[in-house]
Parts: C-alpha cells; sequence; structure tokens
C-alpha cells in the first residue's frame, strides 16, 4: 500500500501518468476485494461441479471415481426431488405472496400519523431481527404447541379440539413461521419507500378531487412497484436458502413433506454422506438462484444508472 | 369530525397490527420469567411472580457461556475483518471510478447469489482437510466473505453521499490516498460505516446455516446453541425462553437504532 501515501509531487506531475498512478492505487484498493470474492464465489462453485461427477461418498473415501452425469440421472429418476422442487416453490410463493400483501398493508397503517408511531414500527418490524432457530423453536413449542401453546389455548376457547400443527400441517405450519421472520422486510422495505412519496403530488391530487381510494390505487401502489419488485427478489433468494427453521421443527418430515431442495442436499451431504449425489443437487439449486438472481441483478443495475 | 374518527380507528388497528406481530416475542419475554409450571400452564398465566431462576438454569454451567463468547467473537471479528477489507474497495470505486466500476459492484452483488448449499460441501471437505471444522477462525472466514458484498455496496452507497469536491480538493493539496481515508472519510462517513457495521453484526449474529453444519462443541454460536433445543428432554419452556430473550435482546437493541438504515444495505441501496 506504499503507493497510498504518493507525493505531493503527483499533482504536477504529467496528466497521464497522474491518471496511470491513481487508475493503479484504485486496483490496488479494489484488490483484496476482488480477489477473495472471485475465489468465495469460484472455487466452491468448481468443486461441486465436479463432485457431481464423481462417485464419492464419506464412508468409504477409498472408492471416488468418475461417474459422469451419473448423478445428475439418479437425481432426476428420483421422486424425492420431484417433492423438493415443490415443496420450495409452495413455500417461497406463499411466503412471498403473505409477507408482500400483508407487508403493503402493514406499511400504509404504519405510514399513518397517530400516538406512539415510533414504538409500533419497531414492534412490527422486531420479527426481522429474531434468529431463525429462536423464532423456529418459540412458534413450535409456545404457541403451535396442541395442549400446552398459546395457539391452541385460543382455539380451545373457541370450542375447536387441539390441532398436531407438524404433523397434521407440516408445510402450513413452517410457512406461518417463516412469513412471520419475512413479513417485517417486506413492511420496512415498503415503509421506507412510502416515505420518499412526494406529498405534494398527493395533495394536488386530493385538491383535484380524488378520493383517499383513487389516491391509492393510482399514486400511491404504483409507487411501490418498483420496492415491492425488489422484496420478492430479496426475499426469494434468502426463502430458497431456509434451512434453520425445518431443521429445528420437522427435520424435514413427516417422510419427506416439508424437504426443500436446500434441506435435500444437507440430508444427502451430510446425514448420507453421499458427496457426489448432493452435489448434483447443489449444483441445481445453484440454478435455480441463479435464474432469480439475474433478474434482481437487472433491477439493480437499472438503479446504479439512475 | 369524520376524518378524525378515521385516523384513531387507522391508529387503533396499525398498533393492533404491530403487537399481533411483536406478540410470540412478547409472550417468550414474558415466558422467561416464569418457572417450568407456569410456562405450560393452561389457560395461559397473565399475571404471576416473576422468577429469575430460568435464567440461572439457562445460563449455568459452561456451555450458555461458550457459546455467547463464541458468538461475540465471531459477529465481531468477522465484521471488523470484512469492513476492513470493503472500505479501501468502497473508497476506490465511490471516488475513483473507473469504467468497470458499476460491473464490478454488480459482480460483487451475484457472489451472494450463490445459494449456501451450492457451497456447503466444498466448504466442509476444505474445512475438514485444513482443520478449520468446529473453529472461531473458520466461522469467521465464512462470515467476512458471506458478508462482504453487503458490507462493500453499503459502504459504497454511504461513501456517494459525501460531496466528491471534498476528497478533491485534499488530493489537490497533496494528500496521500491513505490520510484521505483516515483522516476525512472515516470521520465523513462514520455514522454509515456504524450503520454497515451493525448490519454485519446482526447477519452474522443471527446467521445459523454455517454455524450449525460447520462446527460442534467448541466454536458453536448461539445460533447452533439454541437449535439444541429442538431435542429436549422435560419440560424446557421457561429455560428456551430465557435463553433466547439473553440471545436476540442485543440483536433487538442495534436493529433498533439502524432501522432507516438497514434498508439501504438490505436492498443493495435501490431502496433508500
Amino acid at each position: 500500500m506504499s503507493t497510498a501515501s504518493a507525493p505531493a509531487s503527483v499533482s504536477i506531475a504529467p496528466d497521464r501518468s497522474r491518471v496511470r498512478r491513481a487508475r493503479r492505487a484504485g486496483a490496488l484498493l479494489l484488490a483484496p476485494s476482488v480477489l477473495l470474492l472471485a475465489i468465495w464465489s469460484i472455487v466452491p462453485l468448481l468443486m461441486t461441479l465436479w463432485y457431481s461427477l464423481e462417485h464419492y461418498n464419506l464412508m468409504s473415501p477409498g472408492r471416488v471415481f468418475f461417474v459422469g452425469l451419473r448423478n445428475y440421472a439418479f437425481l432426476f429418476s428420483d421422486s424425492s426431488l420431484r417433492s423438493a422442487i415443490e415443496n420450495s416453490v409452495t413455500l417461497v410463493a406463499s411466503v412471498l405472496i403473505l409477507s408482500v400483501v400483508l407487508g403493503t398493508v402493514f406499511a400504509l397503517l404504519l405510514n399513518n400519523e397517530f400516538p406512539g408511531r415510533n414504538v409500533a414500527r419497531l414492534l412490527a418490524i422486531s420479527p426481522f431481527f429474531i434468529m431463525p432457530p429462536v423464532a423456529a423453536l418459540i412458534w413450535k413449542n409456545l404457541l403451535l404447541d396442541p395442549l400446552n401453546g398459546f395457539i391452541g389455548w385460543l382455539l380451545s376457547l373457541a370450542g375447536l379440539p387441539p390441532v398436531a400443527w407438524f404433523t397434521r400441517f407440516p408445510m402450513l405450519s413452517l410457512i406461518i413461521i417463516i412469513a412471520w421472520e419475512w413479513i417485517p422486510f417486506a413492511t420496512l422495505i415498503l415503509l421506507t419507500a412510502l416515505q420518499s412519496l412526494d406529498s405534494e403530488q398527493i395533495e394536488a391530487a386530493r385538491m383535484d378531487g380524488a378520493g383517499p381510494l383513487s389516491r391509492l390505487r393510482y399514486i400511491v401502489l404504483p409507487h411501490l412497484g418498483r420496492p415491492a419488485a425488489i422484496v420478492v427478489m430479496m426475499e426469494t433468494i434468502f426463502l430458497l436458502s431456509v434451512f434453520a427453521e425445518i431443521l429445528t421443527t420437522t427435520a424435514g418430515g413427516p417422510g419427506d413433506a416439508t424437504t426443500t431442495l436446500t434441506f435435500l442436499v444437507y440430508i444427502r451431504a451430510l446425514l448420507n454422506f453421499n458427496i457426489g449425489g448432493a452435489s448434483a443437487a447443489g449444483v441445481l439449486a445453484i440454478v435455480l438462484a441463479n435464474i432469480v438472481a439475474f433478474f434482481l441483478m437487472r433491477a439493480v443495475a437499472r438503479s446504479l444508472n439512475r | 369530525m369524520r376524518n378524525r374518527t378515521g385516523s384513531v380507528l387507522f391508529g387503533a388497528i396499525a398498533w393492533a397490527a404491530a403487537l399481533g406481530m411483536a406478540f410470540p416475542i412478547i409472550w417468550m419475554l414474558i415466558t422467561a420469567f416464569k418457572t417450568e409450571a407456569q410456562a405450560i400452564a393452561i389457560p395461559p398465566l397473565l399475571i404471576f411472580r416473576p422468577v429469575l431462576t430460568s435464567f440461572q438454569t439457562a445460563t449455568s454451567g459452561t456451555a450458555y457461556l461458550s457459546f455467547a463468547i463464541n458468538s461475540v467473537v465471531v459477529s465481531v471479528g468477522s465484521t471488523v475483518l470484512a469492513t476492513l477489507i470493503a472500505f479501501p474497495a468502497a473508497y476506490a470505486m465511490a471516488f475513483r471510478p473507473g469504467r468497470h466500476t458499476q460491473d464490478l459492484l454488480v459482480w460483487m452483488l451475484s457472489t451472494k447469489m450463490l445459494p449456501p448449499v451450492g457451497a456447503l460441501i466444498p466448504i466442509y471437505i476444505i474445512f475438514r482437510d485444513a482443520g478449520l471444522l468446529d473453529t472461531r477462525t473458520g466461522l469467521v472466514i465464512v462470515d467476512t466473505l458471506m458478508n462482504l458484498p453487503l458490507v462493500i455496496w453499503m459502504l459504497y452507497s454511504f461513501f456517494k453521499d459525501i460531496p466528491h469536491e471534498i476528497l478533491e480538493a485534499a488530493r489537490v493539496d497533496g494528500v496521500g490516498t491513505r490520510q484521505q481515508m483516515i483522516h476525512l472519510l472515516l470521520p465523513l462517513a462514520s455514522p454509515g460505516i456504524a450503520s454497515t457495521a451493525l448490519l454485519a453484526i446482526i447477519l452474522s449474529w443471527n446467521e445459523a446455516f454455517w454455524s450449525i453444519n460447520l462446527t460442534s462443541a467448541h466454536a458453536g454460536t448461539l445460533a447452533a446453541y439454541i437449535a439444541r433445543f429442538s431435542a429436549p428432554e422435560g419440560l424446557f419452556w421457561a429455560q428456551l425462553s430465557a435463553a433466547s430473550v439473553l440471545t436476540v435482546a442485543p440483536i433487538l437493541v442495534f436493529g433498533s437504532l439502524t432501522q432507516r438504515r438497514l434498508v439501504r444495505g438490505l436492498t443493495f441501496g435501490a431502496v433508500k
């Protein structure tokens, strides 16, 4: 980093060498980040690709050999892959819908002027800061336990029988927990976007006789379109990787009712020690995430240009 | 007049929604001060004499403490490391943008899109061979790399808000790059740097996937400690709640401090 403390003569030096030197210093400043991120993103990817072409089981480490696409052939003929993808899609789509719809409603409510607004905002957003295992276990026990849980008690007040949530409705239970974690994210982003809404525009619409509903329909909601799209894409990236909530509640079961693609890789790799098969599933997860990422990147690159 | 009732009504609904969302946390907080028998009582007890026994059981023994220390070491360590690496990069991109700066930024963000399961197997095997499994060093490395793109982006976005002329004037006066970064940028951008660091600490503190898969007894963080409660024996709700309260409390405080600025980091500057 010795170029960093360049002498004062730099400013009098010919322009071209100054530019070159500045560029070199810039490259030097960037190098550590670029290098680390390149290693972090490329090495594991190549290794996963390589392992996916091998017969490799941690239980018999001596017998590792190249099998070509056989892991993929096996993976695609396996019924658990299909249900894992279906489960991933169900989980991600349900949580997305819940968080965008309720997030919008909460953001609109919390954007109004009312007493204690800041405290209410903080409360509404607080679940986002709860770590996944805590969220999952509090819901699983304190709230959803069929006999002693709070929600069970509420149901019994209504005269309804106890429900064994995680055996009868495992996916629904997971969706409830994960939506609870991610609605605040949508609320926070959309609330921030609402705060940047031009109040003069609303005022002008009101003067022109637009009622609250048409103001909402024609000014507020269109303004939320872009941030909502960002919420959808960011959440999709994170939701495809949901792990701890599944591990601590259903462990993928009953059967494979809540085994998502992420959880399938975990089961194959760290419980069955099948590195080759797990890597093939991992490659598939990467491909799926990249499809989503492609759209996200386009949106972000566009926002850079503004 | 109609407007007044309307706003009171909307205020009440907003409060109901907020309390509804926070209810699981509030209920956890209440349960933490109960005895185990009170914790599972039906109907749920609202009026009781609060006791601290659950906090004592949850933190007694060395287990909780060592997990808590690991959480602090890993989240602070990885945050400091990521910020140190990201700071010069964000400086270079914000104040000396080149032709490829934008592509570079987008590429950095794209590294965040690799799902952790895609990297789990290689990282696990590399760590096993390098003796990094179940070490705090290993977890610091992973968390640093995991948060690096976000930290760069967030710093970059805060640096962009600083008037270019201030640093330009300093450069013309012959102030070196390092001096510019330390004596000008650091104080000017300190609120932004603080928010960035807080977000990195939050993400790394709450990180569960790597912690659960790469550690066991020695280097496990609180996320791994809490996950152990999924296979419990006997009465444990009050204890679970007490341990959870201690685990989430610092993050709730940090989170409430940076609420507004978080949005920028979480959306990579796309929403401000």
